[in-house]
């Protein structure tokens, strides 16, 4: 009771002070920028990538990191974005004039090139270190690290279980290991383990990154169509390049009646339809889940902005039903972010599984079946013996015999 | 919109980072971790296994060691239940030898005790015929005094010889 009440307090608390905040943020944005707020604009910015890193109370200020572009016609190009902050123009050395496109340009955001008649075209390549790619690397960087580490300590002390932090790490490998790779890849497991866990741990780290809100964190990574594309089109490529003989016979030539299959391919074509489809519903769930938990949050942050243009008391209720509601959907999206790892790596286990199966299995189910018949029958003949009835059946059992005699 | 168009650096570099993310944790981490777990699983099924084993082994034993001191308790009372046995036995014999002693001593000390009475009866009876004699000698003395009634007793005597010289003293004194 005492700490609803406290918490209420701190509530009330926050909202009185918020007031003012609001209002002066409210008539600080109409001096400067003096137009409306455009809250479709800025979730995009928020979700999308970009060259430099936003650093957290400076809207001008960016962490740079390195543009590397190949441009039209010419050779590479590696500098810094701090060079193109702020709409700047940035000649190289050779004379090449690079800048990021406007909000009206079809390129929006990227970089482009811009020819000498003052055209702006696509440069070639362009693989630029961007945030998404840089927290990319610092989420590579973490889960190695932690699996190394783990490794190193079962190196030393190959039966003890490690505690604390290395222990979580642990209990993580262990339940992925246990309940999803082992229990559905039977004696393949190995083979396709480091595959497997490597994918759970990259997708686990990358989301719990991007929900971090400042520096190492805050790129929506998973929620970005190239990576999770990336990662469905791996699974896509393991599951089909150890595919067996009998998962390319169950495409080509599945067990159906002929006329599903020939003239007409029905069942082939809608078996390789499936080959692309497990894929991309790969793509879907862990993008549209993560970008969709990101976009909630945005959406409630941006809640208090657009109320507090309106009413500053309006904002300041809203800051704090909004930051509640904004933790509660962050904490949500914790949990979202391991259930989707762990789902992608399940169901990029089931989707190799499927591919190893082997053709005996059916054969040893006919098996299964005559055993069982056999056994009901001496069942029941057993049940005869012990009732009797046998000796009445056995006359009838011998009559037949003489008639096919004569 | 750039959120659903894969940008291509970005796949690139998700390409080339997972590679070798993938490489080096094929090469160094997930051999030595998978391996080690499975191990330590082994270890601890076996672990498990070999404690309930040692729980039957421990349970078995201590139902022997149960039986053992039942055993052992029940051998002790017979033992004291013999030894009590034995400790009275020898207490009766030693009773009874020491009663039978007793009795020999009594009877040797009533034996002598008898020959003593029937000693000091013959002395006593010596004497008192001793004494008798006295008396009577010096009451013949007294009687004798009286020289006729002397020559009377020398005539009894004489007739008295006389009976027992014929043989047949007792019928004649039953015809007198």
């Amino acid at each position: 009771m005492r700490k609803i009440i406290s918490i209420l307090f701190a509530a009330l608390a926050a909202m009185v002070l918020a007031v003012p905040a609001m209002a002066d943020a409210a008539t600080d944005a109409t001096h400067k920028e003096e137009k409306a707020l455009d809250p479709k604009e800025i979730i995009f910015e928020h979700l999308g990538d970009g060259y430099g890193w936003e650093v957290p109370f400076n809207h001008h200020k960016r962490i740079p990191l390195p543009v590397i572009v190949k441009a039209k016609g010419d050779g590479w190009h590696c500098f810094l974005s701090s060079r193109l902050d702020n709409g700047q123009e940035y000649t190289t050395a050779d004379g090449v004039t690079f800048r990021i496109a406007g909000h009206d340009s079809p390129y929006k955001g990227k970089v482009v090139q811009v020819l000498s008649d003052g055209q702006e075209v696509k440069p070639t390549f362009d693989i630029s270190i961007t945030k998404n790619v840089a927290a990319m690397f610092i989420s590579f960087i973490v889960v190695a690290w932690l699996l190394i580490w783990l490794a190193r300590f079962h190196k030393r002390n190959p039966l003890k279980a490690p505690r604390k932090g290395l222990g979580f790490v642990e209990v993580l490998v262990v339940f992925i290991w246990d309940s999803v790779v082992k229990s559905t890849l039977k004696d393949k497991a190995m083979k396709f383990a480091p595959y497997l866990m490597t994918v759970f741990f990259f997708i686990f780290f990358m989301n719990l990154l991007g929900l971090v809100v400042v520096f190492p964190g805050g790129a929506n990574l998973t929620g970005n169509i190239a990576v999770t594309l990336t990662l469905a089109v791996l699974t896509f490529l393991v599951t089909n390049i150890f595919g067996n003989k009998h998962y390319w016979k169950e495409i080509f030539w599945p067990d159906v009646p002929l006329w599903l299959k020939f003239p007409l391919p029905i069942m082939p074509m809608i078996e390789i339809f499936g080959m692309f489809t497990k894929p991309a519903a790969l793509t879907v769930r862990l993008f549209a889940n993560m970008m969709g938990g990101h976009m909630i949050v945005l959406v409630l942050t941006l809640l208090i902005f657009i109320f507090s243009a309106v009413n500053p008391i309006a904002g300041g209720a809203t800051t704090v039903v909004s930051v509640l509601f904004s933790v509660f959907m962050l904490l949500i999206d914790v949990l979202v972010s391991f259930i989707q790892a762990y789902v992608f790596t399940m169901l990029s286990t089931i989707f190799i599984s499927l591919a190893q199966e082997k053709e005996h299995e059916k054969e040893s189910k006919e098996q299964h079946d005559a055993d069982e018949r056999r056994e009901r029958e001496e069942r029941l003949e057993d049940h005869m013996v012990n009732t009797g009835l046998d000796s009445a059946i056995e006359p009838v059992k011998a009559a037949p015999a003489p008639a096919a005699a004569k | 919109m750039e959120l659903f168009k894969p940008d291509f650096g970005l796949v690139f570099w998700m390409f080339v980072g997972f590679a070798v993310l993938f490489f080096i944790l094929w090469k160094f981490a997930w051999p030595v971790i998978l391996k080690t777990v499975d191990k330590r699983a082994d270890l601890i099924d076996k672990g498990v296994e070999y404690a309930q084993n040692a729980k039957i082994h421990l349970d078995n034993a201590q139902k022997e060691s149960e039986k053992m001191l039942n055993q052992t308790r029940a051998q002790q009372a017979d033992m004291l239940r013999d030894a009590d046995r034995m400790k009275t036995q020898i207490i009766e014999e030693a009773r009874t030898a020491a009663q039978q002693e007793a009795q020999k001593v009594m009877d040797a000390a009533r034996v002598s005790i008898a020959q003593q009475q029937k000693q000091a009866e013959k002395q006593f009876r010596d004497q008192v015929s001793d004494f008798a004699l006295n008396i009577a000698a010096k009451v013949v003395k007294n009687q004798m005094a009286d020289p006729k009634a002397q020559s009377e007793l020398v005539n009894t005597y004489l007739d008295e010889i006389e009976n027992n010289n014929d043989g047949k003293p007792q019928a004649d004194a039953a015809k007198k």
